[in-house]
C-alpha cells in the first residue's frame, strides 16, 4: 500500500500509458474507426494534401501515391506494428526466459552451452541477423515475428540468467528443492515470480525496439507485404515522394515515434520504480 | 596481463567460430541454398554447376567444414550479380560506411556528453527532467523518420544541404545526425550515471569543502573519471552504428555497406548479404575484445577478478 501511494506521489506520469492505450484501441477497433477502406484506390486523387475532399469524404491527412487515405492506412498500420511487436516480444520472452532460468538454475554444462549460444547470437548486430534470416525465409507477417523472436531471445536470457543465478542459492529455493519440487515447479512457481520485475522492464523496452525493427524491415521491403498498410512501408513511400507529398512520411513517422516513445517512457519509469523498491 | 589476453582472445575466437556456424545454418534454413546463391535469371546449367561446386551431394558436415575453411581463408565467394569477388565489393564500400560512422560518433559525443554532464549536475531539478525527456526522444526516434524529416526541412524546403548522395562534407551532415541520435542518448545516460557516481565520492566532497568550484571540479576530476565507461561504450557503439547504417544509408542514398546490403537483397545477391553479416559480427566481437582490453589497461582491478 505504502509503495503504491508513493508511486502515485512521485508522479507516475500517466500520459505515456494513456498514449499507448489509445494507440492499442485504434489498432483493435480499426475497422470501425477508419473513415474509408485503407486499400481503396483513387487514381484521380493521388498525392493530395491534407484536407483534400473527394467522393464525399475528407482526406484529413492527405492521400498516398495510389490515392489511398493516409489516415485510414495509419490506423490499420497500428495493427501491424502493435501485433508484430507484441507477438515477437511474447515469443522471444518465453524462449529467452526459459533458457536463462535453466542456465542459471541447472549450472554446469547446460549453463556453459546455453550462455555461449547467447553470446554468439548477441555478437551479430540484431538488425543484420534479422535481415539475413528474412532474406532466407522470405518476408511476411509470420516470418517477421519468427525472425524478430530469433534475434531477440538472448536479451531476455541474459537478464533471466543473471537474476536466477542470484536467487538459486536462497533458502526458499533450496527448501523447495529439498521438499521434492521438480525443476519446472521451482523455476515457474518460486523463481519466475521473483524475477518478473526486471523482465517486465526488458519486455517493455524491447516492445519499442520491436516496433522499430518491424518498421525498419518493412521500410526495406522485407516486412509485411503490400497492399497491407504498415508504417515502415508508408515511410518508404514517403521517402520517394518527400519533395511532392511531405504528409505521407511525416505522419507515419510521427505515429511510429509516439508508439516507441510511450513504450520507452513506461519502461524507463518501471525500471526506476523497481530500482527504488529494492 | 598475458593470461587475461589469452583468455579473452580465446573467448572471442569461440564467438567468431559460433557466428560462422550460425550463418551456415541460417543459409540452410530454406533447405537447398542454390536458389539463394544464384540470381533469378540462372539457367538449369548454372544451378547444376552451383550444386556441384557447393558439393551438395556430400554429407552436411563436410559442406560445413568447406564453408568454415573458406571463411578462414577470407574467401567469401564470387558475386554473380556484380561479377566480382565479394570481398572486393565490400572493401570498396567500407570507407563510405566508416566515414558515416565517424560522423555519427562525433555528433553523439559532442552533444551526448555535455547533456549527460548537465543532467548529473542539475539532478533532481526540472532542467534535468527536461533534458532526460530530450534524450528519451532521441532514443525513440526512428532513424528513417528523423532522416526523412531532415531531408524535407533542410534539403527540400530550406535547400541548405544536399538531400542525398555523397561527395562533400555537406552531404555527410544529415546522415551523421540521423545515425548519431541513438548513440547520443546512450552517451548522455552513461555520462550522467558515471558523474553521479563520482559526485557521491569522498574526494569530491572534500574538494568541495576546500572551496573548489564546480567548473574546476568538472574539468579536473569528474570528466576524467567518467571517461572510462565512455571509452568502453564507444567500442560497443561501433557495431550499433554499423547496423544502423543499413537504414540511414538507404534513406540518404549513401553508397556504403548498408545500401549495398539492401541492394543485394533486392538483386538476390545472397553471398554479399552473408558477407556483410559476417563482417558486422566480426567487428562486434573485435570491438568487444578491444573494449575489455582497454578497460583492463585503464582499470587493472578488472584483470584481477577475472577467473583464470
Amino acid at each position: 500500500m505504502a509503495r503504491s501511494m508513493s508511486l502515485v506521489r512521485t508522479g507516475l506520469s500517466w500520459w505515456p500509458a494513456l498514449l499507448l492505450a489509445t494507440l492499442v484501441l485504434f489498432a483493435v477497433f480499426a475497422p470501425w474507426i477508419v473513415p474509408v477502406d485503407p486499400d481503396r484506390q483513387n487514381l484521380l486523387g493521388r498525392l493530395k494534401p491534407p484536407g483534400f475532399e473527394a467522393r464525399g469524404h475528407v482526406f484529413w491527412l492527405g492521400s498516398d501515391e495510389l490515392g489511398r487515405d493516409v489516415l485510414s492506412r495509419l490506423i490499420y498500420g497500428a495493427r501491424v506494428s502493435i501485433s508484430v511487436a507484441f507477438l515477437s516480444v511474447a515469443l522471444s520472452g518465453v524462449v529467452g526466459v526459459s533458457v536463462g532460468m535453466l542456465a542459471g538454475y541447472l549450472r554446469g554444462t547446460v549453463e556453459t552451452v546455453l550462455m555461449r549460444l547467447v553470446d554468439i547470437f548477441l555478437s551479430i548486430p540484431a538488425i543484420l541477423l534479422a535481415i539475413i534470416t528474412v532474406a532466407v525465409l522470405g518476408p511476411g507477417f509470420i516470418n517477421v515475428i519468427l525472425v524478430l523472436a530469433l534475434t531477440r531471445w538472448p536479451r531476455y536470457a541474459r537478464v533471466a540468467y543473471g537474476q536466477t543465478l542470484a536467487l538459486a542459492d536462497r533458502p526458499f529455493v533450496t527448501l523447495a528443492r529439498a521438499m521434492g519440487a521438480s525443476t519446472p515447479r521451482v523455476l515457474f512457481t518460486h523463481i519466475l515470480p521473483n524475477i518478473a520485475g526486471p523482465l517486465l522492464v526488458v519486455a517493455t523496452l524491447e516492445f519499442g525496439l520491436m516496433v522499430l525493427f518491424e518498421a525498419g524491415l518493412s521500410f526495406l521491403g522485407l516486412g509485411v507485404q503490400p497492399p497491407t498498410a504498415s508504417w515502415g512501408s508508408m515511410l518508404s513511400t514517403g521517402r520517394s515522394y518527400v519533395a511532392s507529398a511531405w504528409w505521407i512520411a511525416t505522419f507515419a513517422g510521427l505515429a511510429l515515434f509516439l508508439l516507441v516513445l510511450s513504450a520507452n517512457l513506461i519502461g524507463d519509469r518501471l525500471s526506476d520504480q523497481i530500482g527504488k523498491g529494492r | 596481463m598475458f593470461r587475461f589476453l589469452l583468455h579473452r582472445g580465446g573467448q572471442a575466437l569461440v564467438a567468431a567460430f559460433g557466428v560462422v556456424t550460425l550463418v551456415f545454418f541460417i543459409q540452410r534454413l530454406a533447405g537447398d541454398p542454390t536458389a539463394l546463391l544464384l540470381p533469378e535469371t540462372a539457367t538449369q546449367a548454372d544451378i547444376e554447376s552451383m550444386r556441384t561446386s557447393l558439393g551438395l551431394d556430400r554429407a552436411l558436415w563436410v559442406q560445413y567444414l568447406d564453408f568454415l575453411s573458406d571463411v578462414v581463408r577470407l574467401d567469401l565467394g564470387q558475386s554473380f550479380v556484380q561479377n566480382a569477388p565479394v570481398l572486393e565489393i565490400i572493401l570498396s564500400r567500407l570507407p563510405q560506411t566508416l566515414q558515416l560512422a565517424a560522423g555519427a560518433l562525433v555528433v553523439a559525443l559532442a552533444i551526448g556528453m555535455p547533456l549527460g554532464l548537465l543532467m548529473a549536475l542539475t539532478r533532481g531539478r526540472l532542467v534535468s527532467r527536461w533534458i532526460m525527456g530530450v534524450v528519451l526522444a532521441c532514443q525513440s526516434m526512428p532513424t528513417f523518420w528523423s532522416g526523412i524529416m531532415m531531408i524535407l526541412v533542410f534539403g527540400v524546403w530550406l535547400k541548405w544541404l544536399p538531400p542525398s548522395g555523397t561527395g562533400t562534407l555537406a552531404h555527410l551532415v544529415m546522415p551523421s545526425i540521423a545515425l548519431g541520435l541513438l548513440s547520443l542518448a546512450t552517451y548522455a545516460r552513461i555520462v550522467r550515471s558515471a558523474v553521479i557516481d563520482e559526485l557521491g565520492k569522498d574526494y569530491v566532497r572534500s574538494a568541495r569543502a576546500r572551496g573548489v568550484g564546480t567548473g574546476r571540479l568538472v574539468k579536473h576530476h569528474l570528466l576524467r573519471n567518467s571517461l572510462i565507461p565512455v571509452i568502453s561504450i564507444t567500442a560497443l557503439e561501433l557495431s550499433q552504428l554499423l547496423a544502423g547504417a543499413v537504414i540511414v544509408e538507404t534513406v540518404f542514398a549513401w553508397p556504403g555497406l548498408g545500401l549495398l546490403t539492401v541492394q543485394s537483397i533486392a538483386s538476390r545477391d545472397f553471398l554479399v548479404v552473408q558477407a556483410v553479416v559476417l563482417i558486422g559480427a566480426f567487428v562486434t566481437i573485435g570491438a568487444n575484445l578491444a573494449a575489455d582490453i582497454l578497460y583492463s589497461v585503464v582499470d587493472p582491478r578488472v584483470r584481477l577478478t577475472e577467473p583464470s
